[in-house]
């Protein structure tokens, strides 16, 4: 069976990398990995979207309405906005944040309240607030290590698998950093 | 042995390129083609550049293979019109070393101003295109793409998509093949197009296009995979890979040739299928052909010529039912937005105080378009900022321009702004034009250029220094002032638009992503001395929102520190602090 993650979130935010690494730590375990990514005009500060699917044949690289196992978004209105991705039983983890969008800021929109709650009616919803992890860690920008680190067990491998990875993948400067920030994420889990 | 590993189509690409020997490479930056030409960088074996333009780029791709080595020039698909003029013309001379041109069409609209199909370009130059469907493929095909090349004497397009260049997959490694480079031997006939040597050329491409259209029956890249006869598929690229999702044992004609294709092929796969869907994304290419020889197949009247494709319209299509189980939650939109420290929220802040309206261009600049800062009016393509303000003086007078300007990057203008500087020169505009100097490439993830001082390759060069230039094509007021600056970039806008001569205002600041451009300090409100004015939430900041009493807040971690918002706050409700 194919595994269908998305990563949602607004640009700058980290996904591609954390995608990146979803992906080498399922081609590393001898999956067929394919990963689709957003380049261009999307990343500046708007709603960006990637996907990673890994089985035994992957054909498409996106996934598509009613087919995530898992969506992992780094912002709450991100959350909302694709939620209807998921399967049926999918897992939706959620850093607990919110950015608002411009449309809000000029208040043209209002920010929905209560995002995680209604969710939660629908889907299985697990959230941290992983920017106050990140931020005791020192760095604000280990945040997609946190995020990631508290969906892996929701995707599976180990956490050595995963590790060797996020060391593999970082800039090498930030190695020690990421890797405990993926640690308190996995953790959190618990 | 082959080495696998995974990696992005446009990466791919680049491997094809060095695997099959190729010497030269061109190119000018565009989503989703970019990154090609920053893999194929990293190769030492490959001269590699950023040309000003895509039609430089190819006529620099066709100069090396008239030299005798292979060649490459890269762009996206409203690159390739820039390029038309040399495509349609090469077609008639041929190649003598192979030359490919890869064009990345976006079919979607994830980072262009239109939608439209490689292919029908290339069937009017009479150009072969070849089609791949991931990063394998990707590799593997470009060097079937030279040998075409050389093969049929022609240069070949490389199609790709945005899902294909920006996704990722496995792919199995080779050693590079050095190529011996071809003589060259003059020849008029072949080389220089005056109307004696194209009509005889003419019946070339003819002659050529037929061979291979013909051959391309046998070809390895298209491929018959007979499964299910009850159903079956003509497709090609990222679409092949939606079919194979959907009905992984239905019969599938899979072209990798897309241009020509095969008359032979589709007859014999019609032949053995009940049903014959053509599942081909943008314009029915294949389809009309197809439904010219006559056969009976189900194409644009149950799919569609906009967006991508997707597994699940085709369930719609063929099921009447997708995978969707839960209904789509009205959200708030988040549409791309400036930066926050980015020097055009600056400038946009000034034209947007002056009530000016701004004719655009392309580039990150054209998010000035959005609320709240809304002062672009018009954004088209490369260059046209200029050219259409120009068009609207003449057209309804100089009063008419008193509260327009033209705004075009540093890149941009160089791109092809500076043709139409020269017109406004020659046909005494007095027009003012802004050139946002940010000193990069800035939307498509941050290229040099002929300005910047460095080249693809990352060495030193002379950086062409844009007022000097403007200066010396006759602009009569030439102005350079810091992007930050809103005083002094207020004055000169409003003594620009008024006076009748013809100014270029250059705002210097660099794009505040590059390395190094971070500012020293970041901003902090004081939520006792503001007042709630939200005059510093006009500016569009992603940092800035208010708090639950209207007062505002800055988001410290997303600040760049440019302190654009205090220098609107009349209150000094905001202060820069060290980081």
């Amino acid at each position: 069976m194919t595994k269908n993650i998305m990563i949602v979130g607004v640009g700058g935010q980290g996904t591609l990398l954390t995608s990146r690494i979803i992906g080498k730590t399922a081609l590393e375990a001898g999956y067929d990995v394919k990963i689709s990514e957003v380049h261009g005009m999307a990343q500046r500060g708007g709603s960006v979207v990637t996907f990673v699917r890994y089985g035994e044949k992957v054909a498409e690289p996106v996934v598509e309405e009613g087919q995530a196992d898992v969506i992992i978004a780094f912002e709450r209105l991100e959350a909302q906005r694709y939620s209807h991705f998921l399967k049926k039983d999918g897992v939706l983890i959620v850093n607990d944040c919110r950015i608002d969008p411009m449309t809000v800021v000029i208040g043209a929109k209002e920010y929905p309240e209560g995002i995680l709650e209604n969710l939660k009616k629908n889907h299985k919803v697990y959230s941290i607030d992983g920017q106050k992890i990140a931020l005791s860690l020192g760095n604000s920008k280990v945040l997609n290590s946190v995020v990631l680190g508290f969906a892996a067990p929701y995707i599976g491998f180990t956490k050595e698998d995963w590790l060797s990875v996020v060391e593999a993948t970082v800039p090498p400067k930030t190695i020690e950093i990421n890797k405990k920030a993926f640690v308190e994420g996995f953790e959190a889990t618990k | 042995m082959a080495k696998k590993t995974i990696m992005l189509g446009n990466e791919a690409i680049a491997r094809g390129a060095y695997e099959a020997g190729v010497k030269l490479s061109s190119a000018y930056p565009g989503t989703p083609s970019t990154e090609i030409s920053e893999y194929l960088a990293k190769y030492d074996e490959i001269y590699t550049e950023w040309a000003p333009n895509e039609k430089v780029a190819t006529e620099v791709a066709i100069g090396a293979s008239f030299s005798g080595v292979r060649s490459l020039a890269c762009m996206k698909h409203v690159g390739l019109n820039v390029a038309s003029d040399p495509l349609y013309t090469f077609a008639y001379t041929g190649v003598n070393g192979g030359s490919v041109i890869v064009v990345a069409d976006d079919p979607g609209l994830a980072s262009s101003q239109n939608e439209q199909d490689t292919r029908m370009v290339a069937r009017s130059a009479h150009v072969p295109v070849i089609e791949p469907s991931d990063s394998q493929e990707a590799k593997d095909f470009m060097k079937i793409a030279y040998e075409i090349s050389e093969e049929y004497d022609t240069p070949v397009i490389f199609r790709t998509t945005t899902k294909l260049a920006h996704s990722q997959s496995a792919v199995e490694l080779y050693d590079r093949v050095e190529v011996t480079d071809k003589e060259y031997s003059r020849n008029v006939g072949k080389y220089v197009m005056m109307p004696a040597s194209a009509i005889a050329r003419h019946v070339v491409v003819e002659a050529r296009e037929n061979r291979l259209a013909k051959d391309a029956a046998t070809l390895s890249i298209n491929k018959m995979e007979m499964g299910d006869t009850k159903v079956g598929f003509i497709t090609s690229g990222i679409a092949y890979q939606y079919v194979k999702e959907v009905c992984p044992n239905a019969s599938v004609l899979k072209l990798g040739l897309v241009n020509p294709i095969s008359k032979e092929l589709i007859a014999d796969f019609c032949s053995k299928v009940e049903t014959v869907y053509v599942f081909e994304e943008l314009e029915p290419v294949i389809e009309e052909q197809v439904r010219a020889w006559g056969f009976d197949v189900k194409g644009k009247e149950v799919f569609t010529r906009q967006g991508e494709y997707s597994a699940n319209l085709l369930k719609r299509v063929l099921f009447g039912n997708d995978d969707c189980v839960f209904e789509k939650q009205e959200s708030p939109n988040r549409p791309p937005i400036l930066c926050p420290g980015c020097p055009h929220r600056s400038v946009y802040s000034v034209l947007n105080k002056l009530k000016i309206h701004a004719s655009g261009d392309i580039g990150c600049y054209t998010l000035g378009a959005v609320p709240p800062l809304g002062v672009v009016d018009t954004c088209v393509c490369m260059g046209a900022s200029i050219s259409a303000l120009h068009g609207m003086e003449k057209g309804k007078g100089k009063d008419y321009i008193k509260n327009w300007v033209a705004v075009i990057g540093d890149s941009t203008f160089l791109h092809t702004g500076i043709n139409s500087l020269v017109n406004m020169v020659y046909n005494k505009s007095t027009a003012t034009v802004m050139i946002l100097d940010n000193r990069t490439t800035g939307m498509t993830g941050h290229q040099d250029h002929a300005a910047t001082g460095k080249t693809l390759k990352g060495e030193e060069t002379y950086a062409i220094d844009l007022a000097e230039l403007c200066r010396a094509i006759g602009v009569p007021n030439v102005i350079e002032v810091n992007a930050f600056d809103v005083k002094e970039l207020e004055r000169i806008v409003k003594e620009s638009t008024q006076s009748d001569e013809l100014t270029v205002i250059i705002t210097k600041a660099p794009c505040v992503l590059l390395k190094g451009q971070k500012f020293p300090s970041v901003c902090k409100a004081n939520p006792e001395a503001c007042k709630k004015c939200g005059m510093c939430l006009k500016i569009g900041c992603p940092a800035i929102t208010r708090n639950q009493d209207g007062t505002i807040k800055i988001d410290q971690t997303m600040c760049n520190g440019c302190g654009l918002c205090k220098s609107y706050c009349k209150f000094n409700a905001i202060e820069t602090v060290e980081r």
